[in-house]
């Protein structure tokens, strides 16, 4: 990463962003592709349809070596990472004291070590909070040398196969070590856009090299945040800072699926994680408010901030939207957000006040798409 | 052809002002997916808020360039909004007004003003 002289850092694809015509824009402290030359609604379409190349390098590699690694990490989250298998990862988050989410992240078990991807607008936090809370005999040790690759869509497994002929073999959520031109590569069969695909960790220095390998591939587009966004949240997908902080515990952000049965009540390795007290109670006796999918009527999206009543006049906000945009897969606008339990029901119609209107949405399953991963 | 700071454009048929907005603010906005149109036969004043554009990025409002009444608006945007993006001086227009003072229309930039706004 090289100073972009404001005080934004890039990453190492910064140059062929340029070239490829992105529009730039300021993300979590760095300079980063909102859209390129296609447009958001088109490179939606085309993840979707055929195969999307993301630039998430800003996002945080972090190795955890040493003995009992996966027992020390346990005392941070609440899912089972000594019950992962190597050459596995899943999904995981870091409590606070109260139950709340420090921030959401993969991991990887790569054999003698464990591999995390952490937000990119969380990384320095993370970074402290495991050097501070893990054991001496822990080391962290965050990756600066690599750069981060999503490959997502139908058409990423045969474009990806066509560099490394292997990763037919992954199935979702595999992680392996391959060769490409002689380069080690770090990769998992996950992402974040309901579709199947890759996320590759490669050398920061061959990282435009295998980039402009696959784009030259007719399936595969370059894809900007701004699809990445609206991929995600027709996914069902949290975004960290919107749809999941320090003020919702994973329950109630429907995340209870990523507490395997070992860490709940009655399991062998029940609780010890931040927050356990409030966090098993919900899991148990159900949270008070729920995040939920939301299908505004109408074409207009319902975004970010708006509040949602249970009538269509008067009274006092019940929830509020954390993410909402239009699903260009969809057809129509989606949104997610936090609504008491009694209104959380699917088809229960409550109404987000838009520019002093109210505006009716009926609360849906999430993912508001069918996930296409490859199990 | 006339153009406001808001970038809109205004275009005079008979006693009657069109209007939409600019092919630099289609870019700017990107991908339209919803257009709020005001009813028929709203008067309006200077300014008023008076359409939404909603984006894949953001909502923008239209404001009334100038004071008169709404007397046609462009259905054919609610259905497909794209169009703001393919056609935004042409098929895009967004709705119709009846102006009394059509000299306050000489007072927006020309073309060539624009451009020079825009840079």
């Amino acid at each position: 990463m090289a100073d972009s002289g404001s005080d934004l850092a890039r990453t190492v694809l910064y140059d062929l962003h340029a070239e490829l015509g992105a529009k730039m824009v300021p993300f979590a402290g760095y300079e980063m592709p909102v859209q390129y030359s296609m447009g958001v609604l088109k490179e939606h379409l085309h993840t979707r349809a055929h195969a999307g190349l993301f630039d998430v390098s800003h996002m945080g590699q972090v190795i955890l070596r040493g003995a009992g690694v996966a027992e020390a990490l346990e005392a941070l989250v609440p899912v089972s990472v000594a019950g992962l298998k190597e050459g596995r990862q899943r999904y995981a988050l870091f409590t606070n004291e109260d139950g709340g989410i420090l921030d959401d992240f993969m991991v990887a078990n790569r054999g003698d070590h464990l591999f995390l991807v952490v937000n990119a607008a969380r990384k320095a936090h993370d970074i402290a909070h495991l050097r501070g809370k893990l054991p001496d005999s822990v080391l962290v040790e965050p990756i600066e040398d690599r750069a981060l690759i999503a490959l997502q869509g139908p058409a990423a497994e045969g474009a990806l196969a066509l560099l490394i002929p292997e990763v037919g073999e992954m199935r979702f959520m595999d992680v392996a070590t391959h060769a490409w031109e002689g380069e080690e590569l770090w990769i998992s069969r996950s992402g974040y856009t309901g579709e199947d695909g890759f996320e590759i960790s490669v050398p920061a220095r061959r990282a435009e090299g295998f980039a402009r390998a696959l784009l030259a591939m007719e399936p595969v587009a370059p894809i900007g945040l701004g699809a990445r966004d609206s991929l995600r949240l027709e996914a069902g997908l949290c975004l960290y800072g919107h749809d999941i902080d320090t003020t919702t515990t994973p329950v109630e952000a429907g995340l209870g699926w990523a507490i395997q049965k070992v860490r709940r009540r009655g399991g062998d390795r029940a609780g010890g994680f931040p927050g356990a007290e409030r966090v098993l109670r919900e899991l148990d006796e159900g949270p008070a408010r729920r995040r939920v999918g939301l299908r505004p009527e109408g074409r207009a999206p319902m975004r970010e901030g708006v509040e949602l009543f249970d009538t269509d006049a008067g009274g006092t906000p019940v929830g509020r939207v954390t993410s909402g945009a239009f699903g260009p897969s969809i057809g129509a606008p989606v949104a997610m957000g936090y609504l008491p339990a009694a209104l959380a029901d699917e088809g229960t119609r409550v109404f987000g006040e838009m520019r002093g209107k109210r505006h009716a949405a009926t609360v849906s399953g999430l993912p508001f798409r069918p996930a296409a991963y490859r199990k | 052809m006339k153009y406001t700071e808001e970038h809109e454009w205004l275009r005079v048929e008979g006693d009657l002002v069109v209007v939409g907005i600019t092919e630099h603010a289609a870019e700017q906005l990107g991908d339209v997916v919803f257009v709020e149109l005001p009813a028929r036969e709203t008067k309006v004043a200077k300014d008023d808020e008076i359409v939404v554009i909603e984006s894949v990025k953001a909502a923008s409002d239209i404001l009334a360039p100038v004071e008169g009444e709404i007397v046609e608006i462009n259905e054919a945007l609610t259905d497909n909004p794209g169009l703001v993006n393919e056609d935004p001086l042409g098929e895009a227009w967004i709705f119709k007004m009846k102006v009394e003072d059509m000299d306050a229309i000489d007072a927006f930039m020309d073309e060539d003003e624009y451009k020079d706004f825009i840079g």
